[in-house]
């Protein structure tokens, strides 16, 4: 049985004054215990709100959320905010994208690790700290004691982006979600980070979902790889599988623009044109259809349905051809 | 954190020479100078000239202001003119003195009191009619002159329906002076209704003196409380699943309230500034009615000392906003 | 459905989000759906008007003594409202509704050059410390600091006190000097931060003048706050000289209304004729609340923070 099974999440915008805005158009996931994910998609596709709604996180004013999120047995849509504040931090944790702001500048770094021990483990300050001092250890920071009682603007990017990690996996949560965990860093940094995410789900058996426009970051890390345009799910396959036949233009394009060491020499990169702010409505059409490059006439004029193929979703009119 | 205390209290003392340098030559601009001051219309020619030499005033300028420099560190700054005539400078402003201390205690405790809690609730409900209204209230508070609140709180509580002392910092009842504090004394020696009538006399002149500080702080906090509100770290911070009380206390209101600190010292200075404006109205003896009542009689001597405690007490209490902020905030401490 | 009229949809939605649109364009437009700029905005018209036209409206001369016989010092008696005198007279005799009208032009005149005063030696004083850095910033702003050190009112009462023969100009330079400092440091701070950014780096990379990045690049997109600050110290210079004319260093001559003056003078009445003292500070207090309006919708409108 998975872990946690995403159906239909829909969330829409309502802003006085505004058309509603549809972020998040009814996607759908499993995730299995242990197992890593990804959803990929640019700026704008939806795939961090989709985090934040399963992390019950975004503001309950102006933002409807529908469809189902259950984890285990229960369904997180339906608890009260008190319910899911006692199942984050605990159950599922959460990585940020910008390790500098997404720490308290005045709070030291023991203190924001203790304090979700204290409060989902019930721990006094003093075996807090003991057990702190062993999870920045485990997260790979030198000298952990003394890092302790030092504040957020006293280390380096990537030692805070592991105080990170290590105060959302304080408490052993069953599913860490990481949103774009390595954005902010240095490319060095960057390689170090993703090893040891990679490690520590490994290691504890942690679910991860993976969200990021990188597809380089998906390549190691992930088992199956969702692409999101649009607020919608359009391809889905394991990660292999993915790679090797892209079949929506969306994910071919996204392959096609990353620069490979192994191309012959001179064989140009072929970006996306167009951008988010391109985007046509789902209904009666295909988002993507004004960038795309295999658009047909049918594509502005039906919306294309998820379909399964043997290996993957697929949500195209007229998909890639299989090279091979 | 001890050696930018030190570099601090270095800093202040370059300030206060360099005060007391332009509080010099201010006195000595003044129009007709000391000996004039001094005279007044008995003035002649024979006087003045023997008084100009009597206050070394044929001297050159720098020893002059070395002889000010010398007196004034001895604590001696003449005789008032017009405040009290005949009363030794130093002598008034000590008596005066725990007045506007204990009238600006008051009004700053009631700015704090009223203005953060309030702030953070209008923020809490941004765009509601609470907020709407408080910020409406804090923009008038501005725009209306101080001595004039002071007028009309007293004709209305006082003059009006009577339920206020308008006069004074206490009724002529029997009371020991201890500490010159005069609801504290009432409390150390157990003098109840002593300490409760002068804390009644400080009621209205302490509203008109927080008015100001109030709705600054007022906006602050709210602004504060808005900017953090929608940081990261706060986010983070649910994430955690905390309470609501730990992200609060720990995580909204730690970060907002460093602006608020830094205001709350501006603030207490400026109180300072209100006192001259509204110690007046409610003849209350304090340092700021010294002062007003110097300026109106030309009591030089008195001006010059006043002046340049004003001047020290507010860098003093923005040296201590400088160091509380260095207590809550780690990033300037480090430096 | 064609593409193009979802296009046309897509950009109607876009256009609450604007991409693109500059700072000063995004401002006007928030400022004009803002109600309290609106409000604030129609106050300061009708005042300037009333001033400009208060000749026109004023029923009586504002100095001439009509009333002089009903006043009464020993009995305490000032003219009652009466036909021809809707507000009744002054203390001395003198129609109260004219002077209220006539007094907004002085008002207006100390408000406007007050700030511009204050405004143009903040300027050349900021300027100088932000486009110069070295000692220069380092004096300025040790001067600056120093003015800043002395509580505000209590910079004004000093200086009006220097003064041998005050007028309503003495006034004006007393409130003016205290809120130099202020600009001066607003400017500098905000410059400082502008010779930091990348489009002055640009500039300076392609080789522009340094007169010109000052002028061109840092001192126009420096000012925002400076324009903000200015707005709201129309307001306070009006209520400061109000102080000075209550702590007896205004202007000594009252021929001339001013609701500042008219104000400070008429506190020693307050408990016999309290609406001596109502009107001018309901004026006071709706003009000074004008120009806060304006200056806060300002302020709101032009941080880059609030684009939407």
């Amino acid at each position: 049985m998975a872990l946690l099974e995403v159906r239909d999440l829909t969330v829409q915008f309502r802003r006085r004054g505004e058309e509603p805005f549809t972020a998040v158009d009814g996607v759908s996931f499993d995730v299995d215990p242990g197992q890593t994910i990804g959803l990929v998609g640019e700026s704008g596709c939806g795939k961090s709100v989709t985090s934040l709604a399963i992390m019950g996180l975004l503001p309950r004013k102006g933002n409807q959320v529908t469809g189902s999120v259950r984890f285990e047995d229960t369904e997180l849509l339906s608890l009260s905010q008190s319910q899911m504040r006692d199942r984050r931090g605990r159950d599922l944790g959460m990585v940020f994208q910008d390790p500098l702001s997404s720490l308290n500048p005045v709070v030291s770094i023991g203190l924001q690790v203790t304090e979700v021990l204290e409060r989902h483990r019930g721990m006094a300050r003093k075996a807090a700290m003991v057990e702190a001092t062993e999870l920045l250890d485990k997260v790979g920071i030198p000298d952990p004691g003394r890092r302790l009682s030092e504040y957020p603007h006293q280390l380096s990017g990537g030692m805070r982006q592991r105080a990170l990690i290590a105060m959302a996996l304080a408490c052993r949560p069953r599913l860490l979600i990481a949103d774009e965990p390595t954005t902010a860093l240095d490319v060095t940094i960057q390689a170090q980070i993703l090893a040891l995410l990679k490690e520590l789900v490994t290691d504890t058996g942690t679910a991860l979902i993976m969200i990021t426009h990188d597809l380089g970051v998906v390549a190691g890390l992930c088992d199956e790889v969702n692409v999101l345009y649009g607020g919608r799910v359009v391809e889905r396959a394991a990660r292999h599988e993915l790679f090797a036949e892209p079949r929506h233009p969306y994910t071919h394009g996204l392959l096609a623009s990353i620069p490979r060491l192994d191309a012959p020499r001179g064989e140009k990169l072929v970006p996306i044109k167009g951008s988010v702010a391109d985007n046509i409505p789902w209904d009666g059409a295909c988002a993507f259809a004004p960038r795309c490059p295999n658009a047909l006439d049918t594509c502005t004029q039906v919306t294309p349905e998820q379909e399964s193929l043997a290996n993957r979703l697929l949500r195209c009119h007229n998909p890639v051809e299989v090279t091979a | 954190m001890l050696r930018y205390t030190v570099r601090r209290l270095g800093q202040l003392v370059l300030v206060v020479l360099v005060l007391s340098l332009l509080i010099f030559a201010w006195l000595h601009s003044l129009p007709g100078g000391p000996v004039s001051a001094l005279l007044g219309e008995r003035a002649t020619p024979e006087s003045t000239r023997a008084l100009t030499i009597q206050l070394g005033l044929d001297q050159p300028i720098f020893v002059q202001y070395w002889k000010f420099l010398l007196r004034a560190l001895s604590g001696d700054f003449g005789v008032s003119l017009g405040v009290q005539p005949g009363a030794s400078v130093v002598d008034v402003f000590l008596t005066r003195f725990p007045a506007t201390i204990e009238l600006s205690v008051c009004a700053i405790i009631l700015a704090i009191v009223f203005g953060i809690p309030l702030g953070y609730l209008a923020a809490r409900r941004r765009g509601g009619w609470f907020d709407n209204l408080s910020i409406g209230a804090s923009l008038i508070g501005v725009a209306v002159p101080v001595f004039f609140l002071a007028f009309l709180l007293k004709y209305i509580f006082a003059v009006k329906l009577g339920i206020l002392p308008s006069l004074g910092r206490q009724d002529a009842i029997d009371a020991t002076r201890v500490t010159g504090f005069f609801v504290l004394d009432g409390l150390l020696t157990q003098e109840w209704d002593a300490s409760l009538n002068a804390l009644k006399h400080l009621i209205l002149p302490s509203i008109a003196l927080a008015t100001i500080p109030f709705a600054v702080i007022f906006r602050i906090t709210r602004a504060a409380v808005l900017d953090v509100q929608d940081e990261d770290y706060v986010r983070t911070a649910e994430s955690k699943g905390l309470t609501t009380r730990v992200i609060r206390a720990r995580h909204v209101l730690r970060n907002a309230m460093l602006p608020v600190v830094t205001t709350i010292g501006l603030q207490t200075g400026a109180l300072l500034a209100g006192a001259v404006l509204t110690e007046g109205v409610f003849n209350f003896p304090g340092v700021g009615d010294a002062l007003a009542t110097g300026f109106r009689q030309h009591d030089y001597p008195m001006l010059e000392m006043l002046v340049l405690v004003a001047a020290i007490v507010y860098v003093l209490v923005n040296l201590l906003v400088d160091l509380s902020y260095a207590l809550i905030d780690p990033r300037v401490r480090a430096k | 459905m064609t593409i193009t009229s979802r296009k046309a949809r897509i950009d109607k939605l876009a256009e609450n989000g604007d991409a693109g649109v500059s700072l000063v364009a995004s401002a006007w437009r928030r400022l004009r759906r803002s109600p309290v700029f609106l409000v604030g905005a129609a106050i300061i018209v009708a005042f300037v008007l009333i001033a400009l036209l208060s000749p026109l409206l004023a029923p009586h001369d504002p100095s001439a003594t009509l009333l002089l016989d009903q006043v009464s010092k020993a009995q305490n008696k000032i003219p009652d409202p009466q036909p021809g005198y809707p507000l009744g007279g002054d203390d001395q005799g003198r129609d109260f509704l004219s002077r209220l009208l006539i007094g907004s032009q002085q008002t207006l005149m100390v408000g406007v050059l007050a700030t511009l005063f204050g405004l143009a030696g903040g300027l050349v004083l900021g300027t100088l410390a932000g486009a110069l850095s070295g000692w220069v910033d380092t004096v300025v702003m040790r001067i600056v600091d120093v003015m800043l050190s002395i509580p505000s009112i209590l910079l004004a009462v000093s200086i009006a006190a220097l003064f041998v023969h005050p007028n309503q100009y003495t006034v004006i330079v007393a409130v003016a000097i205290v809120q130099i400092p202020v600009f001066a440091r607003l400017l500098r701070g905000s410059m400082l931060a502008q010779r930091a950014s990348d489009h002055v780096l640009a500039a300076r990379a392609l080789g522009v003048k340094p007169g010109a990045i000052v002028f061109r690049h840092m001192l126009p997109n420096s000012l925002s706050p400076v324009i903000v600050q200015a707005t709201i110290v129309l307001a306070t210079s009006i209520i400061d000289a109000a102080a000075l004319s209550f702590l007896g260093l205004g202007n000594p001559d009252d021929s001339v209304p001013e609701w500042g003056s008219m104000l400070g003078r008429s506190q020693g009445l307050l408990d016999s004729h309290p609406e001596l003292s109502f009107w001018p500070a309901c004026c006071i207090i709706v003009v000074a609340l004008g120009f806060t309006l304006c200056g806060e919708s300002l302020r709101d409108a032009l941080d880059p923070k609030n684009r939407r």
